[in-house]
Formats: C-alpha cells, sequence, structure tokens
C-alpha cells in the first residue's frame, strides 16, 4: 500500500508560554519550540504499521520551508520512506483551503492507496484531511483511532465519537483519514536516528512542478485571513493563592472540606 | 445578507444541545436574521425532531432518505449540497460529526469554511469577524472570512448561549424537502457503533476527584495523584494525554470524548483546561486548579488556582491529609 502522510511543524503549546508581541497582532515567536504537530506523528506512525503487515512505501510530506524540514527528517527517523518538501514563494500565506488546494496537486502527480492526516493542528481546526478529500473526491473520515486493511480495496476503520464511543465503518480505496491521538504508541526517535537520515535527499515541489494556478493559492487567494491576537477573559477568573506552599495547601485543604470533600 | 441555515444534530428524536447555540450564534452574525434548521434522517426520530423545534427556529428544513438513518457525514453532505441555495452561511457544531462533515461540505458548497468559532465580532463589509482560540487556548484571534460565496461555520459547543428573546413563533413550520435529494450512495458506510469499555474504576462516582494531566509528565508519577486520592478518599481522574500516552485506562478519562463528572470538588493538576477537557465537568463543582504556567486557561475558569509544580506540591499536600487524619484519629 502507497500511503501519504501529511504532517506539519507547530508551536508545542505544552512547552510554551505564549505571549502577544507589544504590537498585539502576533505571538512572540523568537523563544518558541516547535515539533511535529502531535497527531501527525501518530498518523506516521499507523502507515508504518500498516506497511509492516501489508507492505508498500510511507512517503511524508509537509507545505512549508526550510525551517520545516527537521519534522520530514524526524518521520523518515521513524522509518518513513520518503520525505517531500512542498514550498514555494507563492505557497505563502494559504488559508486552510489554499493548503489542501496546493496537497491535492501533490497527490495528483503520484499514486498512493492512503492519505493520512493529523485530526487537527495547534492553530488550524480539523480542516485540511477533510477539504482535501473532497477536491480530490476520495472518500473521508474524520478522527480515525484504528485502521485494519480488508481483501478488495477497502478498510475498516473506527471513528471515535462522543464519550469514547466508535463508530465502526468501511471505506473504500483511496481515501483520506484524519487520525486522532492514541491511535497507536508512536514509535521514540533519537538522535542517532535522525543523523542516519541527515544525507537523505529530500525533493522539493513548486507550484509549476505541480501544475497549481498561483491564483488559486497563497496570500491571494486566502478567504480565512486572521487579523489580530488578543488575550480574552473566560470566565470570571480563579482566586490564585499567593501564600507560602506550606499555606496555601493549608488553604486546599480548608476548602475541599468546606465543600464537603474531606470526609 | 445571506441566509443563514443550522444544522441540527439529533438523536432518537432528541435534539441536541447545540440547536439553541447555533440559533444564538445566527443572531450574533445579524440579529435580523432568521435561520433556517435544516435537518437530515428518517422516519418518526426525524419528524420528532423537527417538531420540537418549531419553538426556537422560525423555518425547519426536512431531509428524509432511509440511507440517512444514520448520519453519515458523506451522504449528508450530497444531500445538504442538493437543496441549500449557493451563497448560504451554514452554521453546525465543532463536535465530532460537525469535524466529519464541515470541511468538504465547504468545498462542495464553493464557500469559505471557518471551524470552532467560540464568538462572533460582526460582519464588516463582505467579511464576517469571528473569534477562534490558538495555542490551546492561550490567546484569542479575530478571523476575517469572506462570506461573498457563503460559508461554512462550526460554532464551539457551550460557546453560545441561547439568547433572551431567541424563542420564536413557528411561522413557516416544516419544510419537506426529501424530494430534491436524489439517489445517495456513499464510498463509507456505517457498520455499527461499539460502547466504550468500563473501567477498574468508576470516576463519575467520587465526590472528589484528583485529575491529572500532560503535566504528570510520566507513568511512574501517577502513584503521586494515586496517593493523595487514596488520602482524601478519593478517585484519579485525568486528561486525553494521560490515555494517549497509556498511562491510565481510557475509563479515567474526562471530557467530550471521555467520561463525564459531577464530582463536588475538581482538583484539575497540570491540565492547561482545553474546552474538550472542561465539556466533561458537570455540576459546577469547586474547581481548584494546579499549573505552573501562570498563563494557562484552567485558571480563566477554577475557582481557585496554584501556581506550582505538581510534582512537588501533590506530594506535601498527601502528607498534610495524612498528618490531619491521624491527628483527628487520636
Ligand atoms: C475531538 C477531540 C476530542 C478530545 N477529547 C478530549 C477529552 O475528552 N478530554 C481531554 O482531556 N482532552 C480531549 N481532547 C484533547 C484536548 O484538546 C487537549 O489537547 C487536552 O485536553 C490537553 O490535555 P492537558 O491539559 O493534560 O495537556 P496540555 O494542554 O499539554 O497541558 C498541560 C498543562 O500542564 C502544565 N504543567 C506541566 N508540567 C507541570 C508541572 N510540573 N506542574 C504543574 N503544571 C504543569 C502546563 O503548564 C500545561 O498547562 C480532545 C481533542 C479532540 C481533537
Amino acid at each position: 500500500m502507497e500511503i501519504l502522510v501529511c504532517v506539519r511543524r507547530v508551536p508545542d503549546t505544552s512547552e510554551n508560554e505564549i505571549q502577544l508581541n507589544s504590537a498585539g497582532n502576533d505571538i512572540e515567536r523568537d523563544e518558541l519550540v516547535y515539533s511535529i504537530n502531535e497527531p501527525d506523528n501518530y498518523a506516521v506512525e499507523e502507515a508504518l504499521q500498516i506497511v509492516a503487515r501489508v507492505g508498500g512505501n510511507v512517503t511524508v510530506a509537509t507545505v512549508g520551508s526550510e525551517d520545516d524540514e527537521e519534522v520530514l527528517r524526524r518521520e523518515m527517523a521513524m522509518g518513513a520512506n520518503h520525505g517531500v518538501m512542498i514550498s514555494d514563494e507563492a505557497f505563502s500565506g494559504s488559508d486552510g483551503r489554499g493548503i489542501a488546494t496546493i496537497l491535492k496537486g501533490f497527490v495528483e502527480k503520484g499514486h498512493y492507496d492512503l492519505i493520512l492526516t493529523g485530526v487537527q493542528a495547534e492553530d488550524g481546526g480539523a480542516q485540511v484531511g477533510g477539504m482535501l478529500a473532497a477536491l480530490l473526491d476520495y472518500p473521508f473520515a474524520s478522527l480515525v483511532n484504528s485502521i485494519e486493511v480488508l481483501d478488495g480495496g477497502k478498510l475498516t476503520i473506527s471513528r471515535e465519537i462522543e464519550g469514547g464511543n466508535r463508530e465502526m465503518n468501511e471505506i473504500d480505496l483511496p481515501c483520506v483519514l484524519s487520525i486522532q491521538t492514541g491511535i497507536n504508541e508512536p514509535r521514540y526517535v533519537g538522535m542517532r536516528g535522525i543523523r542516519q537520515v541527515a544525507s537523505i535527499p529530500i525533493p522539493t515541489f513548486g507550484a509549476s512542478a505541480l501544475g497549481l494556478d498561483p491564483g488559486t493559492v497563497g496570500r491571494v487567494a486566502v478567504r480565512v485571513k486572521r487579523v489580530d491576537y488578543f488575550v480574552a477573559a473566560l470566565g470570571k477568573g480563579a482566586e490564585i493563592l499567593h501564600g507560602s506552599r506550606e499555606e496555601n495547601i493549608d488553604k486546599v485543604l480548608e476548602l475541599v472540606a468546606a465543600k464537603g470533600g474531606l470526609k | 445578507m445571506a441566509r443563514i441555515f443550522a444544522y441540527i444534530v439529533h438523536k432518537g428524536g432528541v435534539v441536541d444541545d447545540s440547536a439553541v447555540e447555533l440559533a444564538a450564534a445566527a443572531r450574533k452574525i445579524d440579529a435580523a436574521a432568521s435561520p433556517t434548521a435544516i435537518l437530515t434522517g428518517w422516519g418518526a426520530d426525524l419528524d420528532a425532531a423537527c417538531n420540537a423545534l418549531s419553538a426556537s427556529y422560525a423555518e425547519v428544513w426536512k431531509l428524509a432518505n432511509e440511507a440517512l438513518a444514520y448520519p453519515n457525514a458523506e451522504l449528508v453532505r450530497k444531500a445538504l449540497v442538493k437543496v441549500l441555495p449557493s451563497g448560504s452561511i451554514v452554521l453546525l457544531p465543532h463536535q465530532h460529526f460537525g469535524m466529519d462533515l464541515a470541511p468538504g461540505l465547504s468545498i462542495k458548497m464553493k464557500s469559505t469554511f471557518v471551524s470552532d468559532v467560540v464568538d462572533i465580532a460582526g460582519v464588516e463589509g463582505a467579511d464576517l469577524k469571528v473569534v477562534r482560540q490558538e495555542f490551546g487556548g492561550q490567546v484569542s484571534a479575530h478571523v476575517r472570512c469572506d462570506l461573498s460565496s457563503g460559508a461554512v461555520v462550526t460554532v464551539r459547543p457551550g460557546a453560545f448561549k441561547s439568547l433572551e428573546g431567541a424563542v420564536v413563533s413557528g411561522v413557516g413550520g416544516v419544510i419537506d424537502k426529501s424530494s430534491d435529494i436524489g439517489a445517495l450512495t456513499a464510498g463509507r458506510r456505517y457498520l455499527e457503533t461499539v460502547t466504550a469499555e468500563a473501567g477498574d474504576v468508576d470516576i463519575t462516582r467520587y465526590n472528589v476527584l484528583v485529575s491529572i494531566g500532560r503535566g504528570i509528565q510520566e507513568k511512574e508519577n501517577v502513584a503521586i495523584a494515586q496517593e493523595l486520592a487514596d488520602a482524601l478518599g478519593a478517585a484519579v481522574s485525568c486528561s486525553r494525554p494521560v490515555v494517549d500516552a497509556k498511562w491510565m485506562e481510557k475509563s479515567r478519562q474526562v471530557g467530550s470524548s471521555g467520561k463525564t463528572v459531577k464530582p463536588k470538588v475538581y482538583l484539575a493538576c497540570g491540565i492547561s483546561g482545553s474546552f474538550q477537557h472542561l465539556a466533561g465537568i458537570k455540576g459546577s463543582p469547586f474547581l481548584i486548579a494546579i499549573n505552573k504556567n501562570p498563563k494557562a486557561p484552567i485558571f480563566q475558569v477554577a475557582d481557585v488556582g496554584i501556581v506550582d509544580d505538581l510534582l512537588e506540591f501533590l506530594p506535601e499536600l498527601s502528607n498534610r491529609v495524612r498528618e490531619m487524619r491521624t491527628v483527628t484519629a487520636k
């Protein structure tokens, strides 16, 4: 099975305290720690496990720039056979539809039985996979948390629905699936593994190589655009305890008892 | 102003809470809007859901087809594309079904897509200005969406409360659009629903939950939370990353894709406060948050917050509880 996994490099929010810049139009990006978008990493692991069972190849691709190459190398170190950089000046500033349009161009240059994405990216919104499928006229399923390959160009998949219940579906290949976290246990990647793939060439594809009309991607085609960032007050705000640790502990116990917790 | 439709999720004849929230969102887009509810399904369940909506929507479009008895997003999309006027604004809830349907629907409607909207800032010229959250809710952003060819918008569950005066009289009633759908086939076929397994501990039965998130950092540290729970007579629950990492069973997960709990006291330890997590905490428990990041969104919804390292705070808290217990036992 030929599997394409679309991946992205994102700021790691669990590692970062996000600050607004002084102008308020962006976040401070200088000190951010970046890594592979977490669900994308599960998607790559799933692709590797499928190929281990039924044979085939895993290609990881990203729409990005030089800085994003590190995530391709990381996933190649995990075992992906090929890494592909999809990059062009004309692509910058693309919205979700633009990214899906670019990926469609790439998919049509090759032959893939199965295309995986992560369920969502940190600042995205669970859009690219479903859009890509619709542009290609492939079947799509979101929030996939198990995949079984059947004979005759079909898969049985489960989708995660409310309360942790699973919706079982049969889906025809080729198709696009967005992968939910927890579907597997992604293998560990060490520095050594990354060094081993450091010299493997990563081909780059631009707008003309993909036969894309520059008017359909990038800034010129944007329909959704972020105008500013701000910090919103979501709720009334907690009373923050400013005492010493001992004082805070006593206060917590007093409150737990008062609320009927300590019995 | 474009016509606004709200796709209504329903099950067993009962309309989902999102129905009133979508109506509220529609009125924030256009105060004069009279949004149309649109429902797909089959049989008596669909009819019951349509009738139940006449209090909150002036007009209800019914799309009945046996193939739509179970909401398969691909079939639903094909049916909607047949009946929705081009240029419409379509609202859906941002949950598993909306996430499945909405992106592809926007492509087939040739309209703009924006997801997980938490507020509407207004309409400016040809643009709809919405509020989204990024970076795990640490910051919000205003986003402009071009409405010139319509839009598909998914709305965060719980973000829009039903508005005063949102109740309308059923003037239009239920309009049957079923004959416009035609034959439906899909490359994806629903088989069955498998319900989640019950676990070793039923977290829904406890008054106090010590709930741990990614901040617990490794599997070995789960014992720190268990010690505190034992001392308090509580149970340990957790957020999704803890389950994804296989540090705890799925049955311990609180949230939209886990359990719904109603404790008296909820201690959120190393949990950032995502909306999917908060969706599982009901009954307004007293919420105490321990987090080392003073900007963590959990502090906005908690009653009391402590900015500290949980790996140090929790063991000391456990010791103090045990001390108290021995004193009172004497
Ligand atoms: C469709 C869907 C369904 C989902 N369903 C659920 C669900 O049911 N339940 C759920 O929980 N999530 C769910 N999620 C995931 C959700 O979006 C968040 O990713 C998740 O809740 C984050 O968990 P967290 O707060 O533990 O981790 P993070 O957001 O990474 O936060 C970790 C927090 O720990 C703090 N921390 C780190 N170290 C320490 C320390 N030593 N001491 C104190 N604090 C520390 C950090 O400051 C941070 O605030 C779902 C996501 C999707 C897409």
